[in-house]
């Protein structure tokens, strides 16, 4: 599916809340496609119109830049009257919750807080729903409201960018006493998952996110959807498993099985990779980028993953062997033998391959360092820089003793030389 | 003028007077008519010289006489120096050190004097008595014996001739260290004479020598700045590396000139070994790490420049800055650092390859013909930096590995020193760390600081007790 086919409706029918929308603007401003821009930009109006998101509707609306014509035009009327509401109701939870403070109810407290944390959260107030979520910390008893404070601020901090609380949050939610219900395991793996690709810990989220159990389904589609989780999960895994870890965490696991069925490209690339089919591995690949760079949380780290995979792949290619053309190497790869040649010689000065390349041939040759030769040398070498290293001790010590001090120079000896 | 006629006392000790003996000469009066004091002063000089002869035999002697020049030494010395030096003819440099050498620090002393005889026989009656003295006699009194060295350096300099001092102040350096682990201000001055008269290799011998005891900060600073040097004149790198990052790391509380030019030489030759600069170890006197580096920026600039890796810019910063380079005399080791950085990347490549082409160096080194890569590759080969052969049909070089297989009995001999080295090393350390460990000063400072640990931690346990008035 490339860029100009990308279905832009049945993409956002896999969210809901203000992810969709966020998604949908993401879309419009990166995809080069007008077509495609204009009609993410179209459904994310409607939709802030719907959700009564002004801040939302207004970024829509400055984007669509009456390119759409007179309905999608600034409408501030609307605005204003959405927002006098939006204020009425505000008041009216604030006097709401400081009847609650008063009669120290603590669970009215407790709701009272969460429904102004929605209210902030449905209008893009976001840091003051964070706050306002976190207060309800106080005046929770059990374990399942615990869970749910967890999650609103989960959500919160996903769509601020803040992912050390998201990380926080997950782990606190796990600690509860209760066993939890399965969907929200599945839902905190996801966003912990999440959490670690945002933070650049590829590893990590490919654990978690291999670790999510089918139970998400559709359930948390105001985060992520679940050809999300197979997508980033693949990915991931592939960057930065080795073989092992592959085959057992991804290609053997039956509940992984499920979330790659919705993505049977993806669920190909993986099998091409495991088995040496690297060109058409790498060919997958290249189709998916367009695609998954409209994608609101992966657009980042999609170069380093490709990297990664093409470096492993290169890696992999070459283990097996003592000696390698680099011209049928070249043709695997799908790039010239110039570019081959300069990709190793990088992968060989990182000490990623122990190979040399012998450039008049083009051949490849590993190279396995001769053990005896490089011990005698590391030997010498560690003794010399232990004679050298105590000789100077030495005599630092010398100098200490004699408690130096260059104040002391002038006058020192009746000879100054 | 007074004839110079030998006293009867001296006839007695005629026949220990060296046989060599060179013809009684004149006084130099410079034409005044001496009074009757200087006639009685240059009676006992006379009758010192006596002494000398007489009392140079053992070392009870020796005290004896030892005591009576320090009684002589101001005025009755000084104050007629100019007529000293006849007497020294009547002394062997080598028997009679002691005595010799508080005559001759005398008469070196007066500059009126050094003016009057400069150019003459003086330079070889110093350097004859620095190549001959007594090494026991000349230690009693190591601060003339100092100060006649210094004499002589500063004539062989005003001379233009240092290459003349080399060999007396060699073995004045041997004379006067206890141990050849002992520095002394004359390795300095040593150094520094072998550097201007470029005779590198005699500076070697002194340089060899692995300096454990120092008296002075000063003498280290400079011995190390002037062995490094020599080193960089043999290309000695690693060397001369050594010597420098002592300078810069010996413990000092302020920052002192010779440590700011032995870093910038720190930096090029650390550029030139290993294309890096270490940063500061820990032990490293926070004087030296704070302000350093302040002192010497382009030097630093020049270092991240060239961790770029790339030559044009290298050479383009260089030539911006060739004047400060130049005012530090560093220009030349600054070109060194330059052409290093070809060879820096062209061992990278053998890493890399086992064949390359001529022309994929060229271009990956960014030189700008094949010739000239052929050209650095060849030299390189020749001097030993990498293992390679070029074949000039193809235009390809075939890097090869390390023919070393440590295997040959030069090898083995090799690494046998090495281990007695190291074991002897080992043991010296074991035994200074017993020393310190049994030193009173040590233990005081050990128990007491335990003690304030304990005290410290007491407030904590009981809150109560230790309100805020404990301090």
């Amino acid at each position: 599916v490339s860029a100009d086919q990308l279905d832009v409706e049945a993409y956002a029918a896999q969210y809901s809340g203000r992810t969709r929308v966020a998604r949908l603007l993401f879309i419009a401003e990166r995809c080069g496609v007008e077509a495609i821009q204009l009609e993410a930009l179209r459904m994310a109006h409607d939709e802030a119109r719907a959700r009564e998101d002004t801040v939302l509707y207004l970024d829509a609306v400055l984007k669509i830049n009456s390119r759409l014509g007179p309905r999608y035009r600034h409408d501030q009327a609307w605005v204003d009257s959405v927002n006098r509401r939006a204020e009425q109701r505000k008041e009216k939870l604030e006097t709401e919750l400081n009847g609650y403070r008063t009669n120290l109810i603590k669970e009215s407290i407790r709701m009272g807080y969460n429904d102004i944390g929605d209210f902030f959260y449905a209008h893009g107030h976001l840091s003051e729903a964070f706050k306002s979520y976190i207060r309800t910390r106080d005046y929770c008893t059990t374990s399942k409201h615990i869970v749910q404070m967890c999650m609103h601020v989960i959500l919160v901090s996903i769509e601020l960018g803040q992912f050390a609380h998201v990380t926080n949050y997950v782990s606190k939610a796990e600690q509860t006493p209760d066993t939890l219900d399965a969907v929200i395991v599945a839902k905190l793996r996801a966003a912990a998952g999440l959490a670690n690709l945002e933070t650049k810990k590829y590893k990590l989220a490919a654990r978690k996110f291999l670790e999510t159990g089918p139970e998400l389904g559709s359930n948390y589609s105001e985060v992520i959807a679940p050809q999300d989780v197979a997508v980033y999960g693949a990915l991931c895994a592939l960057a930065s498993f080795d073989r092992s870890e592959l085959k057992s965490k991804v290609i053997d696991n039956i509940n992984f099985r499920n979330f790659l069925e919705l993505v049977p490209e993806v669920r190909e690339l993986v099998n091409d990779f495991y088995a040496s089919r690297y060109g058409s591995c790498l060919e997958h690949l290249e189709k998916l980028k367009p695609n998954l760079l409209l994608d609101i949380h992966l657009r980042e780290h999609l170069g380093t993953l490709y990297n990664d995979i093409r470096h492993k792949a290169i890696i992999q290619y070459t283990l097996p062997f003592i000696s390698v053309d680099l011209n049928t190497m070249a043709s695997a790869f799908k790039s010239s033998v110039s570019m081959l040649e300069k990709e190793l010689a990088a992968l060989i000065t990182e000490n990623k391959i122990q190979a040399r390349i012998d450039s008049h041939n083009k051949i490849l040759y590993a190279r396995h360092a001769d053990q005896r030769n490089a011990t005698f040398q590391r030997a010498l070498q560690t003794g010399n820089e232990f004679e050298r290293d105590i000789k100077a001790m030495l005599l630092r010590a010398n100098l200490i003793k004699h408690d130096f001090n260059q104040k002391n120079w002038p006058g020192q000896r009746k000879m100054n030389l | 003028s007074r004839p110079v006629s030998s006293p009867p006392t001296r006839r007695k000790a005629a026949s220990r007077t060296a046989p060599d003996q060179t013809p009684e000469s004149e006084p130099s009066s410079k034409g005044k008519a001496p009074s009757a004091a200087a006639a009685a002063a240059m009676e006992s000089v006379e009758a010192l010289v006596a002494h000398i002869q007489g009392l140079s035999g053992s070392a009870d002697e020796l005290a004896q006489l030892h005591g009576l020049l320090k009684q002589a030494d101001g005025d009755a010395l000084r104050a007629h120096s100019a007529g000293l030096l006849p007497f020294l003819s009547h002394l062997h440099p080598g028997a009679h050190s002691l005595g010799y050498l508080y005559l001759l620090d005398s008469f070196v002393s007066s500059s009126a004097n050094l003016r009057a005889h400069a150019g003459g026989d003086l330079l070889v009656t110093v350097a004859d008595f620095l190549t001959s003295c007594s090494a026991d006699q000349i230690r009693m009194a190591p601060d003339k014996f100092l100060n006649v060295c210094r004499v002589l350096k500063n004539e062989v300099m005003q001379l233009n001739a240092p290459i003349r001092g080399i060999a007396p102040l060699r073995a004045a350096v041997r004379k006067i260290q206890t141990s050849s682990e002992q520095l002394t201000p004359l390795h300095a001055e040593y150094l520094m004479l072998c550097l201007l008269a470029k005779q590198y290799k005699a500076g070697l011998s002194v340089l060899e020598d692995d300096i454990f005891e120092v008296d002075q900060p000063k003498d280290l600073f400079l011995y190390c700045y002037y062995g490094a040097m020599i080193y960089i004149g043999l290309k000695k790198f690693r060397k001369a590396l050594e010597l420098l990052h002592n300078a810069v790391t010996a413990p000092m509380s302020s920052l002192n000139a010779i440590t700011v030019e032995a870093y910038k030489k720190y930096v090029l030759v650390s550029l030139i070994q290993s294309g890096q600069v270490p940063s500061f170890p820990k032990y490293t006197s926070s004087t030296a790490q704070r302000n350093l580096k302040n002192h010497t920026q382009i030097y630093v600039d020049l270092s991240t420049c060239y961790g770029t890796g790339s030559y044009s810019d290298l050479e383009t910063f260089i030539q911006s800055n060739a004047e400060a380079f130049q005012t530090d005399n560093n220009f030349g080791l600054v070109k060194q650092v330059l052409s290093s950085m070809y060879k820096r990347n062209i061992q990278r490549l053998t890493q890399t390859y086992l064949t390359l082409s001529l022309e994929d160096i060229a271009s990956s080194v960014q030189l700008n013909t094949p010739k000239e890569a052929e050209m650095h590759v060849l030299r390189m080969i020749e001097d030993g930096e990498i293992h390679a052969t070029i074949n000039q049909k193809d235009g390809m070089v075939s890097f090869n590995e390390d023919p070393e297989q440590y295997k040959s009995s030069e090898m083995v001999e090799h690494i046998d020193s090495s281990i007695q080295r190291l074991m002897a090393l080992s043991k010296k350390l074991t035994s200074i760390d017993q020393n310190i460990s049994c030193d009173h000063a040590f233990l005081m400072k050990v128990s007491s600081s335990d003690l304030q640990m304990y005290f410290s931690f007491l407030p904590l346990c009981c809150p109560l007790l230790f309100s805020n008035k404990c301090e």
